[in-house]
């Protein structure tokens, strides 16, 4: 079977969007799913509008690709809306407030905007800001989880890069606030400092930053491969992807991307992003780039990291699972621990997880219900 | 083929294994269980609907399963799946119908923005639709189950689909929840009703389904221009009264209780301009069926209202 043979149908798709107009009805069938379930239902009708097709598909999908559009283009724009209401509400703080992933695509027009659908807003500021801006933000109608108890509290300000997720209580949004790239308590060492060196101003949002192109590829990439659950893991991979063939083309961005790895010390993430792109999603970048990241992960390490990772980026849909896909996703929850934690800590917080998993019903997303 | 045309064990089988795929027109959804009695459910509600090819596209894919977790299995529990991705609480597996009922609905809403989504009653008669929007509580149920029997079409009793471009109302004369006091209510008003069992001790209290009337299923595939848009309310002791509200306050009571108004930006707000801009305004009070029925009947048996009145500027 050819590598392009054994590929999901989604990614097949979104690769090259011209096999769409050849697909039947039943594809159409389960690449929507895929497509759902991936968070990429957007980018898929995005690609759909562009190449001029989504009006000769087969009746039955285009409503749904219609809907998709028309959910990703609305969630853009009340993006815009909801950050310069951030803005103000943060105006007094000094600052910056920069933008991370989807927000700063989106706010930045980068090449993973089209069709990009998120659920929250990354947003990252200095550590010494860090009480202030919770303040401020409390006093403006934000607020934790109410889920979240004790444990959760001390766990987020005690051992993460950020706090508990905030919701807007009357607009319902949602916001991730950082303070560092990964974890303090993270194994790597790292220089979260750094990314403060050079943000760069968005247009028509005083105050408000995105990350230079390395540092915007670098701290993608060191989410994707630090995270224990990936359930957008391909929609992150493809964000990757069109990162780098966005960035690529900017001139003298691959030795500044290196540099800048070793820099922060992220070369291992960026190798892990170069190496799973390509092989999943064949991005162009050039073959000598990999060598400047320092030694590669040992033969052993590197057969179980391709066992995991080819896993776990897959379409999050039933139809794509491979054999071992529990043990994989097992594997790299306890892998984005062990980067995370000193070992005693480790032991201890997957335990105090796995009792409350095995006693507690299992979690749901809470939905309205008519 | 219809839901009726198959047997009972074969009905079973076939949703523990493939799952079986209706036709709720304009959606075909493919249903999963393992929970018999909710296989006996659907063919009591869904009898008269077509059944669709194993091969042909499918909307959506929900599934309602016994649930795996130890302790939730224990206490009986089912779960609602979205094509693989489990969604809501799990509930006692005899409100498995319940469940999928409001599962069906969530999937519609938060997917098909084809149409403009609004949480109302829809009935028709005379080709013209009445639509109720309202929030739960407000009798909007019981009205529209009571109308749904006396020579009005039910389309829906939960979810009215706006075709945006046309204008016009659909459908799925899919099966009415009633809560609580409704229920006998309903049964002595409606002997004829075909009602599933009553699940107690859901979030709503009890709920039980009846099952839409025939001629409303045969016609199911008719949609209806609005004229009517009312806001019922239930009010104890209260003699029934309608009253002429402002075109602004019908307005706001549709765009409050639709699913995907905030998704459809200007358009929506244009679409919902239009439809008040065709239609008689009217808020109702109400605390007996009987009573209520009268005043339906008579806007029923009122000319058409004439050319609209124009809309200010800023709403059109």
């Amino acid at each position: 079977m050819s590598a392009e043979r054994r590929r999901p149908l989604l990614v097949r798709v979104l690769l090259q969007p011209a096999v769409a107009v050849g697909l039947s009805l039943t594809d159409w069938d389960l690449l929507l799913r895929q497509a759902r379930r991936s968070n990429l239902a957007g980018k898929l009708a995005e690609q759909m509008e562009r190449g001029g097709w989504l009006d000769s598909l087969p009746e039955p999908v285009r409503p749904h690709l219609r809907a998709a559009l028309l959910l990703s283009r609305r969630q853009a724009q009340m993006l815009r809306r909801e950050v310069d209401l951030l803005r103000r509400t943060l105006a007094e703080l000094p600052g910056p407030l920069i933008l991370l992933k989807g927000a700063a695509y989106v706010l930045g027009g980068h090449a993973p905007a089209p069709g990009r659908m998120f659920s929250d807003i990354d947003l990252l500021i200095p550590l010494e800001q860090l009480p202030r801006c919770e303040t401020t933000l409390l006093v403006h109608g934000w607020d934790f989880d109410e889920g979240l108890d004790a444990y959760d509290q001390r766990y987020y300000r005690d051992w993460m890069h950020e706090l508990p997720p905030l919701h807007h209580k009357r607009r319902g949004t949602s916001l991730d606030l950082h303070h560092a790239l990964l974890p303090p308590t993270a194994r790597t060492p790292l220089d979260s400092r750094a990314l403060f060196d050079a943000p760069r101003a968005l247009p028509g949002f005083p105050g408000v930053f995105e990350l230079p192109p390395e540092d915007m590829l670098l701290h993608s990439a060191a989410h994707l491969f630090h995270e224990g659950e990936l359930p957008n893991g391909l929609r992150d991979l493809f964000d990757l992807d069109a990162l780098l063939r966005e960035f690529g083309a900017i001139e003298g961005f691959w030795p500044r991307l290196t540099a800048r790895a070793r820099r922060i010390g992220l070369t291992r993430p960026l190798w892990l992003a170069l190496r799973y792109t390509r092989m999943l999603l064949d991005t162009p970048w050039p073959d000598a780039l990999l060598e400047e990241l320092g030694p590669p992960p040992g033969t052993l390490a590197l057969r179980l990291l391709d066992a995991c990772y080819r896993r776990a980026l897959r379409p999050a849909h039933d139809s794509c699972r491979l054999p071992g896909h529990e043990l994989a996703e097992a594997a790299l929850y306890v892998r984005s621990h062990w980067l995370r934690m000193p070992f005693g800590l480790l032991a201890r917080h997957l335990l105090r997880k796995a009792w409350t998993r095995m006693t507690a019903t299992p979690e749901v997303p809470k939905v309205d219900t008519p | 083929m219809r839901l009726q045309d198959i047997d009972t064990p074969r009905l079973r089988a076939r949703m523990r294994d493939g799952g079986v795929t209706l036709r709720l027109s304009p959606f075909t959804v493919r249903v999963r269980s393992d929970i018999p009695h909710l296989a006996d459910d659907i063919a009591t509600m869904y009898r008269d609907f077509e059944l669709v090819d194993e091969r042909e596209f499918v909307d959506f894919h929900v599934a309602v399963l016994r649930s795996p977790h130890w302790l939730s299995r224990l206490q009986g529990r089912a779960e609602f799946w979205f094509d693989g991705q489990r969604s809501f609480t799990p509930l006692p597996a005899a409100q498995a119908l319940a469940m999928l009922e409001w599962g069906i609905n969530w999937c519609i809403a938060a997917h098909a923005h084809q149409y403009l989504l609004i949480h109302a009653a829809v009935l028709e008669r005379g080709g013209r639709a009445l639509l109720m929007p309202a929030p739960p509580g407000s009798g909007k149920s019981t009205l529209c189950a009571a109308l749904a029997h006396r020579g009005w079409r039910l389309l829906s009793d939960e979810l009215g689909l706006l075709d945006m471009t046309t204008g016009l109302v659909h459908g799925m004369a899919r099966p009415i929840n009633l809560k609580n006091a409704s229920i006998p209510l309903i049964r002595a008003f409606a002997p004829e009703a075909v009602f599933s069992a009553s699940m107690p001790n859901t979030s709503k209290g009890t709920v039980a389904l009846v099952r839409a009337p025939q001629a409303s299923i045969q016609a199911r595939l008719t949609p209806a221009r609005p004229a009517w848009v009312v806001l019922p309310a239930w009010r104890a002791e209260s003699p029934a009264a309608l009253m002429p509200i402002e075109r602004a306050q019908a307005f706001m009571g549709l765009a409050e209780q639709s699913f995907n108004y905030d998704v459809h930006g200007q358009a929506g707000f244009q679409a919902l301009g239009r439809l008040v801009g065709s239609c008689g305004c009217y808020r109702f009070e109400y605390s007996r069926l009987d009573e209520a029925l009268t005043h339906f009947d008579r806007l029923a048996q009122a000319a058409p209202a004439s050319a609209p009145d124009p809309l200010p500027e800023h709403a059109r």
